[in-house]
């Protein structure tokens, strides 16, 4: 199976690495970020991540805002929100603006594995999607 | 909520006597004043009217008396003039004349007689033989000698009857006579006698020593008719008036008038409490009215206040009800945030620690640990640790769905399956301490639509602490749920145990937030409160009964909409 390019963004450094450690050991090619801003900068350098895990609660520029800046940069990049109990309104709101699912902290990193995973497959098959479309819109070009 | 604290109750004491003086003090003296000018100026006014009365009929009766005399006088003084001893005998003369006198004024004039200068009446007409009677000593004929008219005070005379004179000089050639008239006694008293008023008023004559001069129906005292004015205190007025007590203590009044035509005076005498009756008796009207009044504002003073109190006693008792309502739920309001904070700060580092046991878990996978003889102990240990963290998250959800932060998710419940459940759960504990939980759940009751994580922690937490409460000693939980007879459209949960109750002052402060009779260490003294809060926001009541050695009983209230309201 290929390997998922991951990107965290939380400012808990204790929780980021030793979940980045984890996700590594489960070959998964993840990096971690611990601010809005880093998050942007490193999407900006790398365009091959698909989905980016994004704490809601963060100093600074905030879940919500980083998701927003995301998506008009790269919308194609599926956001999974994470969030501490008290949260959860701006992660709901959070999948309002195109979030594709949220998570609970603490998470099990299984589940949290097959959250990424459905997020990347659903990345791939709008991805899909688009191509067929542009696909189609070649040939009929041709035609 | 009964018991009214001391200075509370001396306060209301104060008020209500401030109310009172003040009322006391308002309507008391205005009255009093008002009553008080009224009735003396009522007074005055009605005393100078009586007075004005009485002077006004002593005046014409003293007039109407005075025309009488000055009548007679004249009537005699024309006789006389007529008289001339050559034309006519004397005793023609008179004779004719009391005839024509007789004729023109009735009964008045008694009889009529000539007395030469010696005293000798020399001719008489009359009903009397009076002829040649001897006047030269009499009081009467020694006066007439200096004056041309003479009117005599009443006297017996010669003939034993009450009677006076009228003598009038007439001057002959040679000689002079007096021409005298006996008055009718009776004709002239009449006059004085039709003088009434009231039950005491009456009138009599007094010459100038004082004398009586009429007869009166009632026998006089002396000293009354001693202590008439004297004609100096008269100074130019027509009548005085005195007032005056005679001895036998009852107080009279006394008009006088003087005559014209004689030194004679016109007295008039009434009892003083006859003559004012009509005031007497406003007087009475008076101060039985005041008296009413009086009454009237003391009962005022006394029953109003009281009641003024009284509403104002039952005002601040509410709203010292609501104030400990908006104390409460600040308190609440205050433990949620700080829940909420605690929660959240607790949250990560929970969460960090469980994935660092995680990765301990992960790295045990590859190691050579594998063949480590413990290796067995270190997975448990991990899946403790594991356990541990998601039960902290537990503790911690709890808590912010407290706050009301959470996504308290409302669902459609039914109680009797979440009651199932939560037993289920805690028989393992109960059985432990030697309780037993018995559940009488009535199928009948509908669905309601709670938080049933919420319900799930009320019933656990009043579970736990009758557990708790019955640790030594055992005992049953009866869990009961039913729709309520007591409040419309709730359904209610009643948990009771027979453990040792709780004391009378602990009860009231149970669902304070951090009251809590456990040691430091054990309970936050949180639970309760937190269930309070909860069923409060489901709109719901919760309260408790507890006998020491009896058992606790919690009730607990939720309302449930119909199931026709529901689908709509």
């Amino acid at each position: 199976m290929k390997q998922i390019n991951l990107l965290m963004v939380d400012d808990e450094k204790g929780f980021l690495d030793t979940i980045i450690k984890r996700l590594k050991k489960r070959d998964v090619n993840v990096s971690g970020v611990y601010s809005g801003k880093e998050a942007l900068a490193f999407l900006d350098k790398n365009k091959n991540v698909e989905v980016v895990i994004l704490d809601v609660k963060m100093p600074g520029m905030d879940g919500m805002e980083t998701l927003i800046e995301i998506k008009k940069q790269c919308p194609l990049v599926e956001v999974i929100m994470l969030t501490g109990h008290a949260t959860v309104e701006t992660a709901i709101d959070g999948m309002k603006m195109g979030a594709f699912d949220y998570l609970m902290k603490p998470c099990d990193i299984n589940v949290l594995i097959s959250k990424v995973e459905e997020a990347v497959a659903k990345k791939k098959a709008h991805e899909d999607k688009i191509t067929e479309a542009r696909i189609k819109e070649i040939t009929q070009r041709m035609a | 909520m009964e018991h009214v604290p001391e200075d509370r109750h001396i306060f209301y004491q104060v008020l209500t006597r401030k109310i009172t003086m003040l009322i006391v003090i308002v309507s008391f003296f205005p009255m009093l004043l008002t009553t008080g000018i009224l009735f003396s100026r009522f007074n005055g006014a009605y005393a100078d009217k009586v007075r004005a009365h009485i002077s006004e009929l002593v005046q014409k009766h003293t007039q109407n008396i005075d025309t009488f005399l000055a009548e007679k006088t004249g009537n005699i003084r024309f006789m006389a003039q007529n008289f001339n001893p050559r034309q006519q005998s004397a005793e023609a003369f008179l004779k004719q004349n009391l005839a024509l006198l007789k004729k023109e004024y009735g009964d008045v004039f008694t009889d009529v007689g000539l007395v030469d200068d010696k005293g000798i009446q020399f001719a008489y007409e009359g009903p009397f033989n009076l002829k040649n009677a001897d006047y030269s000593s009499a009081q009467w004929f020694l006066m007439a000698q200096d004056q041309s008219v003479y009117i005599s005070d009443v006297f017996a005379g010669l003939r034993g009857h009450p009677h006076f004179i009228i003598a009038v000089h007439l001057q002959g050639q040679d000689s002079h006579y007096i021409l005298r008239s006996t008055i009718n006694f009776g004709a002239f008293n009449s006059l004085v006698e039709n003088i009434h008023l009231g039950k005491t008023g009456m009138a009599f004559i007094v010459n100038a020593r004082g004398s009586l001069q009429t007869q009166t129906h009632v026998d006089l005292l002396p000293e009354v008719i001693q202590s008439v004015p004297k004609p100096k205190d008269f100074n130019d007025k027509a009548t005085v008036f005195i007032k005056k007590e005679d001895n036998t203590g009852r107080e009279y009044v006394c008009v006088a008038a003087m005559f014209k035509n004689i030194d004679w005076m016109m007295v008039f005498h009434q009892d003083l409490d006859d003559a004012f009756r009509d005031l007497q008796s406003t007087k009475w009207l008076t101060l039985s009215i005041f008296t009413l009044g009086c009454i009237a504002i003391v009962f005022v003073a006394f029953a109003l206040p009281r009641n003024i109190v009284h509403l104002l006693s039952s005002a601040d008792k509410k709203s010292e009800v609501m104030n400990r309502q908006v104390v409460e739920s600040g308190k609440l309001a205050t433990i949620g945030e700080l829940a909420a904070g605690i929660a959240h700060e607790i949250n990560n580092p929970v969460a960090i620690m469980v994935e660092e046991a995680g990765w301990i878990e992960d790295l045990l996978e590859e190691e050579d640990l594998k063949q480590c003889e413990n290796l067995d102990e270190f997975t448990r240990a991990l899946r403790q640790i594991n356990t541990q963290g998601r039960r902290c998250k537990e503790i911690t959800h709890k808590l912010l769905s407290f706050a009301r932060k959470t996504d308290s998710t409302i669902n459609d419940v039914q109680v009797n399956d979440s009651i199932r459940e939560i037993v289920s759960l805690t028989g393992q504990m109960a059985r432990y301490n030697n309780v037993i939980i018995e559940t009488r759940l009535n199928e009948g009751i509908p669905y309601i639509r709670i938080s049933p994580s919420e319900l799930q922690q009320v019933i656990l937490n009043l579970i736990n602490n009758a557990i708790d409460a019955m640790e030594k000693t055992g005992g049953t939980i009866s869990i009961e749920t039913k729709i309520s007879h007591i409040e419309n459209k709730h359904l209610v949960i009643v948990i009771q145990d027979n453990g040792p109750g709780i004391p009378r002052d602990n009860l009231a402060r149970i669902f304070d937030p951090f009251f809590t009779t456990k040691p430091v260490g054990k309970g936050t003294g949180l639970g309760l409160s937190i269930c309070y809060g909860i069923i409060e926001k489901m709109n719901g009541k919760i309260d408790v009964q507890s006998e020491v050695g009896a058992g606790t009983k919690f009730r607990i209230w939720i309302p449930f909409q119909e199931i026709e309201e529901q689908t709509t």
